[in-house]
């Protein structure tokens, strides 16, 4: 990574107090996000996958900016976002726009489309009127895939695929330089994820678009990202290439996400890893590694302390201190029958 | 082809989910009897005065306490001769004016105070609530009768404090609503695009809830109708010689036994006022409610 990455965040953690009752009793603090440091370089996607419950979503709102760190710092192009001017934050908050998960709630049902992808319009190039913002709305709807005369249209009259559609027209409206999709595709049916996938993948390319991705579908982070951080209980536990992390996974976690993946083949099924139990909660984490207690291949001195992530090879990391194992990647366990 | 698609244009022009709440509307029996009687109730209050041949304020001595359908007074007359068409005309023009009027005021305050209370929660919308809470905390009618006593009782004070004791429904209703409505992914997206609170709260919030505040409104003018008539009839409002509901009923008690249609008229166009708004929010709540589709 040469070029400065354009959104860094250093051990960003986003806590959430819990008051038990109205008289207090002891407070208990969620930790949903706990010490992420990560770095997106310019025109590059980073997916970031995790069960429900991993923190994925907070991440992805306290790198928009939507909620306030506990503590950590998120720098964009440079610049901290805790210590921006409300001027110079008013620009980077153009320059970071985002796509929802649902396509229902995601879009005014009392607004045309005009009107929804004008709103970005009104409040960042005041100078246009009504009718030019009419035609950029166009414009960009047929950049994403739908005919420009349905501007007029409402919501409702529109399918959950054309919908996401123009969320992302609406987050393109000013010309972001980062997009931040959080499970654009897990409300879609399969045939028209692969559609939005691609649409994502073009608009990228052409627009140079800096991406963080996430899902909880391994095949669509294989799809569409450049690097992938699986995230575990508030903490990202492996960070790698895309390729890198499918081909040898360096995280137990990683293993047991890759072998539950559902694959093509009805013979030589791979082998599953499964895993005991649920997440643990995020109000009590176990000490140490977080993911021992699920862990296969977990040891004593995984309970004394929380392993950090350390570099397996070039821009490879993972938080696990045994260098022993030898885990199997995507492929190995598609093609070793059980 | 030409055809077809400007077809298309004009089907979605239409507001799909509108004309499908007209259509329950109009199938709503009760609601669609409720608005045929005020409509017949407004025209007859606007014209009617002036296709009768008496003035409501016409003394004709001879004719007391003509019972109705005697010559010219359909309705009969009063203790003073007057025709008693003429004055239940002019008054319902009194106090369905009072009653819209009471109801536009109390909706603003409710739906300004219910949106900003939900809109901006915390602080802001705790005080707001407590406030509508404590307002809600005193009767309303001895409200109403304190304020009475004290102000001058004209039309236009009687509106304005019927609108002041009974904004907070609508508020309570709003609020509730915007609390719901914010968490939405569409308000993010809004805050995301940059835009400001006023637009959130009035382009993005507001909208979505017309339709409860429509139904909550259309119930709070049966309100206020009732609230006026109470009033006057307690002699704290519209003052004679004007005619309300209200104050017709306060003159008609002491000939309840000798001329009981002075009582039983008014008695009759203040319950079908009512009833029909009420009819009328019914079937708009269950109109807005897409649920009902489902049966």
């Amino acid at each position: 990574m040469s070029e400065k990455a354009l959104i860094e965040t250093r051990d960003l953690k986003q806590h959430f107090p819990l008051r038990k009752g109205l008289f207090g009793g002891k407070s208990q603090v969620v930790k949903a996000v706990d010490g992420i440091s990560i770095e997106i370089p310019r025109r590059s996607v980073l997916g970031l996958v995790g069960e429900s419950g991993s923190g994925k979503s907070t991440f992805g709102q306290a790198v928009m900016g939507l909620t306030k760190p506990t503590a950590g710092s998120m720098t964009f192009d440079g610049i901290d976002m805790a210590t921006a001017s409300s001027a110079e934050l008013r620009g980077l908050k153009r320059r970071m726009q985002m796509v929802f998960q649902d396509p229902f709630s995601s879009l005014n049902p009392r607004m045309s489309v005009a009107e929804t992808l004008g709103v970005p319009l009104r409040f960042h190039e005041p100078q246009l009127n009504g009718a030019q913002r009419k035609d950029r709305a166009a414009e960009m709807l047929e950049r994403v895939g739908l005919p420009g005369q349905y501007v007029d249209r409402f919501p409702h009259e529109f399918s959950g695929g054309q919908r996401q559609r123009i969320g992302i027209a609406r987050a393109l409206m000013v010309h972001p330089d980062f997009i931040m999709a959080d499970e654009v595709v897990s409300a879609l049916d399969v045939s028209v994820q692969a559609q939005v996938l691609n649409l994502f993948g073009r608009l990228q390319r052409d627009l140079e678009l800096t991406m963080l991705f996430i899902t909880h579908d391994l095949a669509v982070v294989g799809h569409v990202s450049d690097f992938v951080a699986v995230m575990y209980l508030g903490r990202v536990v492996e960070i790698a290439p895309t390729r890198e992390l499918f081909s040898s996974p360096k995280h137990p976690y990683t293993e047991a996400l890759l072998s539950a993946a559902p694959t093509p083949q009805t013979k030589n099924r791979r082998q599953r890893i499964v895993l005991k139990g649920d997440i643990p909660s995020p109000l009590n984490p176990p000490s140490g590694c977080p993911f021992r207690t699920r862990c296969p291949y977990a040891l004593e001195e995984c309970a004394h302390s929380t392993p950090e992530l350390r570099e397996f090879a070039s821009g490879h990391k993972a938080a696990c201190i045994r260098d022993d194992l030898s885990l199997a990647s995507a492929t190995q366990q598609q093609k070793e029958p059980a | 082809m030409a055809a077809a698609t400007e077809q298309i244009q004009t089907n979605s022009k239409l507001r799909f989910f509108e004309s499908r709440t007209l259509r329950r509307f109009v199938r709503h029996r009760l609601a669609i009897t409720g608005l045929v009687m005020i409509v017949g109730i407004g025209i007859l209050c606007v014209v009617g005065p002036w296709l009768l041949p008496h003035d409501m304020l016409d003394i004709n001595i001879r004719d007391r306490f003509s019972p109705p359908l005697t010559d010219t007074f359909i309705m009969g007359t009063d203790e003073m001769g007057r025709d008693l068409a003429a004055r239940l005309f002019m008054a319902g023009r009194v106090s369905l004016m009072v009653g819209i009027a009471a109801m536009i005021l109390s909706t603003l305050i409710g739906t300004v105070i219910g949106l900003v209370a939900g809109y901006f929660g915390k602080v802001t919308g705790t005080v707001l609530m407590r406030l509508t809470d404590s307002f809600l905390c005193f009767p309303q009618i001895f409200l109403l009768l304190t304020l009475a006593a004290f102000l001058e009782p004209n039309a236009f004070m009687i509106t304005l404090i019927i609108a002041v004791t009974s904004w907070m429904e609508v508020a309570r209703i709003v609020s509730a609503e915007i609390r719901s409505l914010r968490e939405r992914d569409f308000i993010t997206a809004a805050r995301i695009s940059g835009a400001s609170h006023r637009w959130i709260m009035f382009r993005e919030l507001l909208p979505n809830t017309i339709g409860p505040i429509i139904v909550a409104a259309t119930l709070t003018i049966a309100k206020a109708i009732l609230l006026e008539a109470y009033v006057s009839f307690l002699g704290y409002g519209i003052q004679p010689p004007m005619p309300s509901w209200g104050n017709m009923l306060n003159n008609a008690q002491q000939f309840l036994d000798t001329a009981p249609w002075l009582a039983i008229i008014p008695g009759i166009a203040i319950t079908a006022a009512v009833t029909s708004f009420n009819f009328i929010g019914d079937g708009l709540r269950d109109a807005l409610d897409a649920r009902s589709d489902a049966q």
